[in-house]
């Protein structure tokens, strides 16, 4: 369920450059063809003439085919088939820049940053959509047992901590029934596994972290699972010890919310279901006469307080009931087909007429730097989408807290609810109107949907559904299920955005299969979504360097390597189609094949691949100036626009070095060897300048790379010159003798660059992008943009408040949000509240239908 | 040029800050102490390269453009002087030796082996030679970059002889007559055969016909024990024929004729007079008019130059080139600098930056 097949993932810049490639290769074509009519067309004119090519009289019908095939062998390097190369090459890279980024380490868990896919980096630069889980990803993961409400009565609400509550504590050593039965259901209502610890206390192994917490809630409230021995249970409390045998174990799964045991009480026989789950399954099956209300008013407390909340229900079985039932159990356990499905069924006729015993509030702090992240993130242009199992109103404080959401008048949250499809439309269409209405003004509009409303909305509702999630730039979406967490993604990459999801554990696991760029936080939930993520961090908030450096280096170093790539090739196919103007159309080649192939190779290679170091901005300026993302996000860097830039500067560079050496050259210099040598000269001069021009930092690496490959590319020549067999033998010793070679060379470089540099200065300076201004601010302050108090207060969430941000206790704090509309997250419980409508609430059966459907579908 | 350091303090302050306890922890565990060469390593994995930033100020960029003019209008000068001192003496003679009669059908004359091709031409010097005075021929709409051309020859025969029997790269002149044809391939074949010879005063004037070729072609590229062989023997002859008795090492004309040209307009060396020419002498050249341009319109003309140190022969495009260059950068300094006064805008203010954003679409 929580696992689908990864799709093989193509970053937009790959997609960008393929599509390049497809522009080039159709130029290509045209130009051989053009070429190619136009070479048979001089031939059958003017090369006739031409006694000393002695063209047969008569030729076979092939014969018209070979003047263009001669010119696609020159033009087939147009196409750089070194870009898969060196992007491979600097994509690694990227990614070992990640790994080895100190600045991602977690201290606290010791572990790196790892990027196991190392061929998107770029996308990272070009996120628009984060989508975020709740549990384990903003928040620590770490649960604590805070309060409780046992039969109407409040636990931990004075001093935050239900454990040093002397009530509770009281309640405990005076056996009372229910205070009990809830402690026991903490105890024993999992699947938690008792050890011995090298310490010689018991530690408990638990595949939920909520388990393990109420388990060492109960440990440290007398009541103590000593043992697991089987099914039987032992149970020591206050020094009695207690044994159950577990009957049956009614599995949680993320559609059902809660889990139950049968257990039989050894001491006197009697059988028991415990359940616990989520407040919407739990209370709606409380039996007939018992007072919810009092549990719906905790839960929404407790909800307000940002705590996670568990119900607790119990019901003593009949031998008869659970013998004929723990037979249809035992049937549907062994079903081959649709096991889950029947198994939820089966189950629901078990959990019914609850006694409920109380509600659990467990504490989940918000991990350090998470609110700092969103800001920036924020700002840098990125939407996010907080998809959570967890309920509403958890969720929507955690939210508030962690400035996901404005509170208002500043933000302004809408809810999308129903139980019906006609509902849900209307609630969607109203949703609409109201964004629209205000989207002159500056509010964050943010937008609220449970599972329930989502899966309508989903299946019935895609096409408003879609618009309203463009309009809107926040959305949380509580009581998710692992496939709708995927199915949110799919719809956002439908609408081309670039998504990164970010998740924990095995239900964010499908979701970072199918976004864009899957992001693991290797936390305490285990590694499985690191394993199936594209990156793993550590903390959440390495996601902000992860896409402000990483990324956005990554996409800038990519733009200009990959049309850089373009760009040399272009320039050599140029000058080569120049030459084939004045040799007759016949497809004759200037340059020999080995400067050829070490044109791709050696020399124009390696200066460009350092531009994995380069950086336009400072990483500090660009955590300062998120915004700047900006860029990369439009695809500023790399789009057929600054393509054609660079498409024009090869054929202009191409006329260039043409042109001069023809005229510099002409007469008695114009020697094949010679001339060809003097071109491929003035072409690796001007690589070296363009890189120059077009490399913002300078480190000693691209020094010794651009020089030094100069100086190489004289150096092979130079041994070439020397082999007598080979072509171009002492070619290179008469040109660098020549006083002309020097003068032509130098003026190509200036012919070449001059134009260059002007535009780019006149540019730079008056028509300036966002990156120039910022570059010059740069300068202006000798790199430093803030002072370092400045930079401290930002870049130092360490230093910046150790304690991290916890929720506000607060009482007494009216409801956040005075919304617009009536459907807020309050009102719908109020009124949930007061009127309990069972009839309405029973999304377990349809819900699983729709699942079961969903299921066959993508079977 | 001029670099800017950025000393990225704040970062590294920073840095050094936030990973002293990394660090620190790291440290312990794997280098005790860290070694110069690691702690370049070191900066290299955290992207951390000591750099500088190369910024297009306006003083950086208007002073190079500066500089730039300010050199490259004298060494344009230079250049164009130095052209400019070539004396250099060009004289079309395919239309001159042309009988008058054969006037309306050029080819029928050139293939018709009994019409005399001897032809004379007066050359009056118009300036003091100084010798050595290159004698070149100049062939103009001459394909030698062709492909089916450029590539009919075969070094290795021409450097082993017979010995060498791949040549097939030498279609459509590989055999003639059932026998390998040394050198085999089109460029040999089509060699150039006019011939000229100088009088001056009445006298023949010598002209230095040996070191015309390039000495590695004689050393190394033309095997010395090789002669022709089979060579011209076909039914169509093309140009030149070659002594059989002299190796081809020692056959110049045939070595400077092999160095393909990349342009179809060029001159090739003929010999050197290596006497002074006085201004107002004139000499007389007789010309053997022999070599077929006539069928496709190719042009040849006799050139006597100079040279001198600089360019070698007469060329005026990289004087011209260079004055040109260096007056339009120093037009484009002054133009930045005007630019730059008018617009002295508040520098870095950052007030007005405001961030446009992509509005979602709806």
């Amino acid at each position: 369920m929580s696992r689908g097949i990864p799709e093989p993932k193509l970053t937009a810049v790959d997609a960008m450059i393929d599509k390049l490639t497809g522009a080039i290769f159709l130029f290509q074509i045209v130009v051989v063809v053009v070429l190619g009519i136009a070479g048979n067309v001089w031939k059958d004119t003017e090369a006739r003439k031409l006694w000393y090519v002695m063209y047969p009289i008569e030729k076979p019908w092939y014969e018209l085919l070979i003047i263009p095939l001669r010119f696609e062998l020159l033009c087939s390097i147009m196409i750089p088939i070194s870009i898969k190369v060196s992007l491979d090459l600097v994509k690694g890279l990227y990614a070992k820049f990640i790994d080895w980024d100190e600045l991602m380490y977690d201290l606290e868990t010791k572990t790196p940053s790892h990027a196991t896919n190392t061929a998107i980096s770029e996308d990272l630069g070009q996120v628009e959509y984060i989508l975020t889980d709740k549990t384990g990803t903003l928040t620590e993961n770490k649960m604590v047992f805070k309060r409780c409400c046992i039969s109407g009565t409040y636990y931990g609400n004075e001093s935050g901590d239900a454990l040093k509550d002397i009530s509770l504590l009281d309640a405990i050593s005076g056996n009372t029934p229910d205070v009990i039965r809830f402690l026991m259901i903490m105890a024993i209502c999992n699947t938690v596994v008792p050890v011995k610890c090298s310490t010689g206390n018991i530690c408990y192994k638990a595949q939920s972290q909520d388990e393990e917490a109420l388990v060492n809630a109960a440990n440290l409230l007398h009541m103590s699972l000593t043992n697991k021995n089987g099914s039987v249970l032992d149970v020591n409390f206050n020094g009695r010890m207690i044994q159950y045998e577990i009957l049956d174990i009614l599995e949680f799964t993320s559609d059902r919310k809660r889990m139950s045991v049968v257990v039989k009480d050894l001491q006197n026989g009697v059988i028991l279901l415990l359940t616990k789950g989520a407040d919407e399954v739990i209370l709606p099956y409380a039996s007939h006469g018992q007072q919810v209300r009092i549990f719906f008013d905790a839960v929404e407390q407790y909800a307000q307080l940002g705590l996670r909340t568990l119900c607790f229900g119990c019901r003593e079985l009949e031998d008869d009931e659970y013998r004929n039932w723990a037979s249809l159990f035992k049937e549907a356990n062994s079903t081959l087909i649709d096991r889950e499905w029947k198994l939820a069924e089966v189950c629901q006729k078990l959990e019914r007429d609850l006694k409920i015993i109380g509600v659990t509030a467990i504490e989940d702090r918000l991990q350090e730097g998470v609110t700092e992240t969103i800001e920036t993130l924020r700002k840098a242009g990125i939407n996010f989408w907080m998809l959570t199992g967890d309920k509403q109103s958890t969720a929507i404080q955690i939210a508030l807290s962690c400035n996901f959401i404005s509170p208002e008048p500043k933000g302004q949250l809408l809810m999308i609810t129903g139980k019906t499809v006609d509902e849900v439309l209307q609630s969607i269409e109203r949703i609409l109107l109201t964004i629209r209405i205000t989207t002159s003004e500056p509010k964050e509009v943010a937008f609220v949907v449970d599972g329930w409303a989502l899966e309508i909305a989903l299946r019935y509702h895609k096409s408003e559904f879609t618009s309203l999630a463009i309009l809107s730039r926040t959305a949380i979406c509580c009581r998710t299920t692992p496939s709708q967490k995927a199915q949110l993604v799919a719809l956002l990459k439908s609408c081309d955005y670039r998504t990164l999801a970010i998740g924990d554990g095995g239900n964010d696991v499908r979701m970072i299969q199918h976004a864009d760029i899957g992001v693991g936080i290797s936390g305490r939930e285990g590694l499985q979504a690191a394993r199936a993520a594209d990156y793993s961090i550590g903390k959440f908030r390495f996601l902000k360097r992860l896409i402000l450096v990483h990324g956005r280096y990554s996409y800038n170093r990519t733009a200009f390597l990959s049309q850089y790539s373009f760009y040399k090739s272009l320039l050599i196919c140029f000058i080569q189609i120049l030459f084939s103007l004045i040799s007759g159309m016949s497809g004759s080649s200037l340059f020999n094949s080995f400067s050829l192939m070490a044109y791709n190779v050696f020399y124009t290679s390696i200066p460009v691949l350092t531009s994995v170091l380069d950086k336009d901005l400072s990483e500090n300026t660009v955590m300062q100036n998120p915004q700047i993302l900006f860029y990369c996000q439009a695809g500023r860097i790399l789009n057929p626009s600054t393509f054609a830039g660079w498409f024009f500067r090869s054929l202009f560079h191409a006329v260039v070095v043409f042109m001069i050496t023809v005229h510099a050259y002409s007469d008695e210099k114009c020697e094949l060897e010679e001339l060809s040598m003097v071109v491929l000269s003035g072409c690796i001069w001007l690589q070296a300048f363009v890189v120059v021009i077009e490399t913002n930092s300078f480190t000693l690496v691209q020094h010794l790379a651009i020089w030094g490959n100069l100086v190489g590319f004289y150096i092979i020549n130079y041994i070439l010159s020397a082999i007598p067999s080979v072509g171009m033998y002492t070619i290179m010793f008469r040109l660098c003798r020549q006083p002309s070679y020097w003068i032509t060379l130098f003026l190509i470089v200036a012919l070449g660059m001059g134009p260059v540099l002007a535009i780019k200065y006149f540019r730079y300076t008056y028509r300036p992008s966002k990156i120039n201004t910022l570059q010059q601010e740069e300068r202006f302050h000798g790199g430093r943009i803030l002072t370092i108090e400045e930079c401290e207060s930002q870049e130092n969430p360490l230093e910046k408040d150790l304690s991290p941000v916890t929720i506000v206790h607060n009482k007494n704090r009216n409801p956040v949000y005075e919304p617009l509309l009536s459907d807020s997250p309050t009102a719908t419980r109020r009124s949930l509240g007061t009127s309990i409508n069972f009839d309405s609430f029973q999304p377990i059966q349809p819900r699983f239908f729709s699942s079961h459907l969903r299921n066959l579908k993508s079977n | 040029m001029e670099m800017i350091h950025v000393e990225e303090i704040s970062t590294s302050a920073l840095r050094s800050r936030q990973i002293s306890s990394i660090h620190h922890l790291r440290q312990i565990s794997f280098t005790p102490k860290r070694s110069k060469k690691s702690e370049v390593i070191y900066k290299f994995t955290q992207q951390n390269l000591h750099a500088c930033k190369l910024s297009l100020t306006p003083q950086l960029v208007i002073s190079l453009f500066l500089l730039m003019g300010i050199i490259f209008v004298p060494i344009g000068f230079v250049a164009l002087h130095a052209s400019r001192s070539v004396v250099e003496i060009v004289n079309r003679y395919d239309t001159e030796c042309m009988p008058d009669e054969f006037k309306s059908n050029k080819v029928a004359y050139i293939q018709d082996i009994s019409v005399s091709k001897n032809c004379t031409l007066a050359i009056k010097i118009p300036k003091f030679m100084k010798a050595p005075i290159h004698i070149y021929y100049q062939l103009d709409n001459y394909y030698q970059n062709h492909r089916r051309y450029v590539k009919s020859r075969n070094d290795k025969q021409l450097q082993y002889g017979l010995h060498y029997i791949q040549t097939s790269s030498c279609m459509p002149e590989e055999y003639s007559n059932g026998y390998p044809i040394v050198p085999c391939g089109l460029v040999a074949w089509s060699m150039f055969n006019d011939t000229y010879s100088f009088v001056r005063h009445g006298a023949p004037l010598f002209i230095n016909r040996k070191n015309i070729s390039w000495k590695s072609d004689r050393d190394h590229k033309f095997g010395e024990k090789i002669f022709p062989f089979n060579f011209q023997n076909g039914t169509l002859i093309g140009g030149k024929t070659l002594d059989p008795t002299i190796p081809l090492s020692e056959q110049e004309d045939l070595m400077v004729w092999m160095r393909a040209s990349a342009l179809p307009s060029f001159r090739k060396i003929y010999g050197r007079i290596e006497d002074d020419l006085d201004a107002d002498e004139v000499v007389f050249v007789n010309i053997g008019n022999n070599y077929n341009t006539y069928t496709f319109g190719g042009k040849k003309k006799l050139v006597l130059s100079t040279s001198n140190m600089l360019l070698g022969g007469k060329n005026d495009f990289l004087g011209l080139s260079y004055i040109t260059t260096g007056f339009s950068c120093i037009f484009l300094a002054v133009f930045f600098a005007l630019l730059h006064v008018k617009n002295q805008r508040p520098d870095h203010d950052t007030s007005h930056f405001s961030w446009t954003r992509k509005n979602t679409i709806s």
